[in-house]
Parts: C-alpha cells; structure tokens; sequence
C-alpha cells in the first residue's frame, strides 16, 4: 500500500464526489421547497443518461454536445413529474408523499426495463476519451471533466439559488410558502421551477457519466442512495452542505473500497448514514 | 386522545358489529373447509400466496399503518427469517419450528438496532435508513461464504413429507393449513394490538407526536416497539416461504420487490387499517399470479410497471385505501351512548 495508490483512491474519491453533490443539490433543492423525498431520484438520473446514450447511437450526436438537450429534456420531465404527480400531494401525510415517489421510481424503472430491456450498455468512442498522467496518479479524461462540469453546474446553481431574483423567489417560498404568495410568488409555478431545476441537476450529472460510465436501468439505485444519504449529511434542505457531503461520500467509498473491501462500498456509506444521524440529526449545514 | 385512552380501557373486546364477526366467522371457517373442496395445486398455491402477502403486508401495517414511520426496506426481516430456518436446519438439523423463533428474535434485535438511532428523527431519516439496510442485507448476504454466497442455501430434503422439517412434497394442503393458521394467528394478534391501549398510543404518536410527548408517552419507545413488533411479524414468513419454496437465495429472500410489494398492498388496501392488507392482497395476489401465467418471462417488469401506477393513483385519488369504499359504520364498531 504506498501513498501513490491512497492519492490516487482520493483523486478518483473527490472526482466521484463532485457528481454526487450535484445530483444531492438536485435531490435537496426539491426537498427544502416542499419537504418531498424525490424517491425517484435515481430514476430521473438513469433516464438522463438513457437520453444521452439514445441521442448519441440514434442520431450520433455526442454525449457532450447533447448535454443541453438532455438537461431539457430532464427539465421537462420534472415539471411533468411536478403537474401529474406531486401537485396533488402537496397537502397529502408524509406516508403517502413517500409512497408516491416511490411508486414513480417502481414505475420509471420497469418501463425502462421494458422498452430497452435490462442490457449494460455504453457509449463507443466518445470524444472525451484516455486518461492523463499527473505526477504518479491517472486521472481518466471523461472523469474529470464530468466532475469540473458537475462543480460548474453546482456554482451555478448555488449563485442561481442565492443571487438571482427567481433564486430568492424560490427560497421565499421554501422558507414560507405562504408568506410569500401574499407577497406576489406563486407557490405552484415556484415548485414547478424547483422541479425543473432539480432535474436539470440531474441531467447534467447524467449526461456528463454517460461518457464513460455503463447505461442500464438499475444505474439509478446506487447513486439516489448516495444522493440520499449527502441529503441527510449536509442537512436536509442545504445545498452547500451537498457539495461537502457529497465529497465526504465519494472519499469514503473509494478509501473504504481500498483499505477494506470495494465489495462493501454501500455500507461503508451507510455507517457514516448511521454515524450523522446519531451525533448530528441536523446534518453538517442543516436548518433543521 | 384522552377520551380515547378511557375508552380504550373500558370497552369490552367483542363489542363489535355482529354482522361483521358472523361474516368473518363463516369466512374463516370456509377457509378451513377448502381444500376439502378438492382445490388444485395452482389455487392452493394462489392462497398460499395471499395468505403469507397478507402477513406481510400487515407487519408493515403495524410500522407504517400504526406508527407512521415508512419502511422501505422491510424485505430484511423477512430474509433474515429465511435464512435462520434453512441455515440451522442445514447445519444442526433444528426443526423450523424452534428456528422460526430464532429467527424472530434475531429480526427483534436488528429492529433495536435501527431503531434507536432512527426513529428518534423524522420519518425521511427513517425511510432513507431502511432503504439502505433493505440493500446492505442483500449485498452481505451475496457475499457470505457461511450461508452460501450468492448461490444461497438449498434446504435438504426430507425423503418423505415430515412434520418436524416442515416439508411436504406430495401435496399443498399442510403448507396451506400452516399458513393459513400463521395468518389467522397474526390478524388476531394485530386486531387485538390495534384496540389495545398500545395500539392507540401508537395512533397518537402518529397523528401528533407532540401531543402524544404531553401526555407522556414516550414518543421514540413507541416507535421503536412497533418497528420491533412489525420486525417480529415479518421473519416467520419468511422463514415459512423458505420451507415452502426450500430454496434461500439473497436475490429472491433478500429482493427490493418483497419491500415494493409490502408497501403495495398495504395501501392498496387501506393503511393503519387491520382489514387493509386482507383486501390489498386478496386483489394484487391473484392479478400478480395471473399476469405471472399469461405474461409469461416478461411478467416480471409488466408487473412492476402495474404496481408504480397502481401506487401513484392510489396516493392521489385514495390516500385511505380500497377500504375506505366500505361505509365506516359496518366496520367500525357500533358507537353506545
């Protein structure tokens, strides 16, 4: 075990990182405007690179130039989610917001199943390919683009969220909804946003690992959990606490993965899950 | 809640709707009597199956109906009740009839275990939690080379049928008689629970915590006795489908769709009702089964796809369940001024 393998398990840790933050940013955002579990969160993000895997063998257009699409495309899709579905449990008990989540994860998944069948796929010869050499550590092309992509996005939205005028729309209305549609924001037109935006999240962190990442249509589940569990590290409803969480995940997974056993990355992370709620309910930036 | 609370401990147990216990009688009794009917192995297997989905869905009743903490990973008791049976069987030769008990008791104490750190918090914490330990259980079992791996554990069998080993290969009807006898006990055991003095605890705990804490009951010890309880139903099931199927293998005992389904059924029905799982599953069971036959090998999915819509209308258009169809007053026992 030299320092060269543990540096480059922290490279690829942080790389890995900086996407989960940006799909828990995602995940955090809807969260904190309407305390809704997105359940189907890993759902959306198995979709967005289903979209950018399509885009790519059906009209050969490369998964980093489709980014834009399926970043719509997501958008779209959250504010579907948002008219169909949450809208009508906005006021419903906690149980049956869950239930509800969880039944359009089941059900995203087994059409995808259905339609695309439940093969591995992958992206042949993107343009983001090979790997460069810093000092003793490889760093794989497509990884770390995904990761700067996911922290640009990540910087956008947080200056979005905090500087913009929908921004504080938006965080008016999660602080108090009520209190800010007597002040002229449309509650239901805010959440639609937020569902936009938090798919969007998605997008971009899907389009990005479409690159080098394996497309199937269990890809999802993994990634929400990680999303779940820097949700509940950071402090639910805090979208910087996503961005430390997130990087906390991703080190942990890759370091456990080397020091111990990669077979039992999951409860590595579910140890720091457990850890977080014992000693700090709260999470590290939470409101709650 | 106070008055509830009174009520709770003077009303007599049976006082309910005579037509109600008359109708739940002949059905019980027209259970017992249908094998003699000659029934085929498929429609044997088809009650089985509603028999042991119907306990299932009433242990996360008694989580998510009772208490209202969600649970999406409740398929863990019911693998750890799998795999206690087949593995002490396997290794010692002890009849399922003790191991069932082992395995409730080991599902007792995983429950504690979650438990005390979760249910403290607010129920996403709890839901988050139970979702991952539903996969860590999977993930370590695929990877335990005591209980077989990922190949899991093939029960031996018995040359013959035997009570003591708990299998029977010529024929269904034990298996339906000892799930229907585990089903009856249960359903019992939760009536009871829900008109005891803890089941209504559990009801203020779930419809105002606060208020609850200020009327001293100890909000998270609660929670937790249900999570236990609802643990406790779960494993002999599993333990039960593991002698009936005599096959334990971490993707079927261990599988996110046993958690799906639970939760299915259970708000199909009618959640944080007793009667709720009975009806859930006497529906979703047999088009399960059907689709199973006339699907064929896709079944699997077209399944599921049925399962997430049949979830979301329900949520949005019955958040009470099929059950709350059924006029309040014959269900309800009769109100005495």
């Amino acid at each position: 075990m030299t320092s060269e393998i543990i540096l480059q398990a922290v490279v690829t840790g942080l790389m890995m990182g900086l996407i989960y933050a940006l799909i828990a940013a995602g995940l955090s955002l809807i969260f904190g405007l309407m305390e809704i579990v997105n359940f189907a969160h890993g759902e959306h993000l198995m979709l967005s690179m289903f979209s950018s895997f399509w885009l790519w063998s059906l009209f050969g257009l490369d998964p980093l130039f489709s980014i834009p699409i399926t970043i719509l495309l997501l958008a779209f899709c959250g504010i579907l989610t948002h008219y169909f579905l949450i809208r009508y449990i906005l006021k419903a008990k906690m149980l049956i917001q869950i239930c509800a989540t969880f039944g359009l994860s089941i059900f995203i998944r087994s059409i995808a199943q259905l339609l695309w069948t439940p093969d591995f796929r992958n992206v042949d010869k993107p343009l983001l390919e090979g790997r460069i050499e810093v000092g003793s550590v490889f760093i794989g092309q497509p990884q770390l683009y995904a990761s700067l992509v996911c922290l640009l996005a990540f910087i956008g939205l947080y200056l979005f969220v905090t500087k913009t005028e929908t921004g504080l729309a938006l965080q008016a209305t999660a602080q108090d909804r009520h209190a800010a549609e007597v002040l002229g924001i449309p509650s239901n037109k805010m959440f639609a946003i937020g569902w936009a935006i938090g798919l969007g999240c998605v997008g971009v962190a899907g389009g990005m690992m479409a690159n080098y990442f394996f497309i199937f249509t269990d890809v999802g589940i993994n990634f929400a959990l990680f999303a779940f569990v820097a949700v509940a590290l950071g402090g639910f409803g805090s979208i910087i606490g996503c961005l430390y969480a997130g990087i906390i995940i991703g080190l942990v997974e890759s370091l456990g993965g080397l020091l111990i056993d990669p077979s039992f990355k999951l409860l590595y992370v579910f140890v720091i899950y457990l850890l977080v709620v014992i000693y700090k309910p709260q999470g590290l930036f939470g409101r709650y | 809640m106070e008055s509830k609370l009174i009520t709770a401990k003077s009303e007599p147990l049976w006082n309910t709707n005579n037509k109600v216990i008359s109708i739940v009688f002949g059905l019980v009794i027209l259970l017992f009597a249908l094998p003699l009917f000659g029934l085929n192995s498929f429609y044997l297997h088809l009650f089985i199956m509603i028999f042991m989905h119907a306990v299932m869905a009433q242990s996360w009743n008694v989580i998510a109906g009772f208490s209202g903490q969600i649970s999406l990973g409740h398929g863990a008791f019911f693998g750890i009740g799998a795999y206690a049976t087949s593995f002490l069987y396997m290794q010692y030769g002890i009849t399922p009839w003790i191991s069932i008990f082992f395995g409730m008791f080991i599902s007792a104490i995983f429950a504690v275990l979650i438990g005390i750190p979760m249910l403290r918090l607010s129920g996403h914490y709890f839901a988050i939690a139970t979702l991952l330990i539903g996969i860590s259980f999977q993930v370590v079992f695929q990877r335990w080379d005591l209980v077989g791996a990922a190949s899991g554990l093939w029960v031996t069998m018995t040359p013959e049928d035997s009570w003591i080993a708990l299998q029977f290969h010529s024929s269904k009807i034990p298996y339906y008689y000892v799930f229907l006898i585990f089903f009856l006990i249960t359903f019992f055991a939760v009536w009871l629970l829900s008109r005891s003095k803890l089941g209504y605890r559990l009801r203020a705990v779930r419809d105002d915590p606060q208020a609850a804490l200020s009327l001293c009951i100890n909000v998270s010890n609660y929670k937790i006795i249900a999570y236990v309880i609802s643990a406790m139903i779960m494993a002999p099931m599993g333990s039960l489908f593991a002698q009936y199927i005599l096959i334990v293998d971490p993707d079927r005992v261990f599988n996110i769709e046993i958690s799906i389904i639970v939760l299915l059924i259970t708000v199909l029905g009618g959640i944080g009702n007793v009667w709720g799982p009975i009806i859930g599953a006497s529906i979703l069971i047999p088009i399960s089964e059907y689709s199973r036959i006339y699907l064929g090998g896709t079944g699997g999915a077209v399944d599921l796809i049925f399962y997430g819509l049949i979830l979301m209308i329900i949520c949005i258009f019955r958040p009470n369940g099929l059950i709350s169809f059924i006029p309040k007053d014959i269900l309800e026992r009769k109100k005495q001024r």
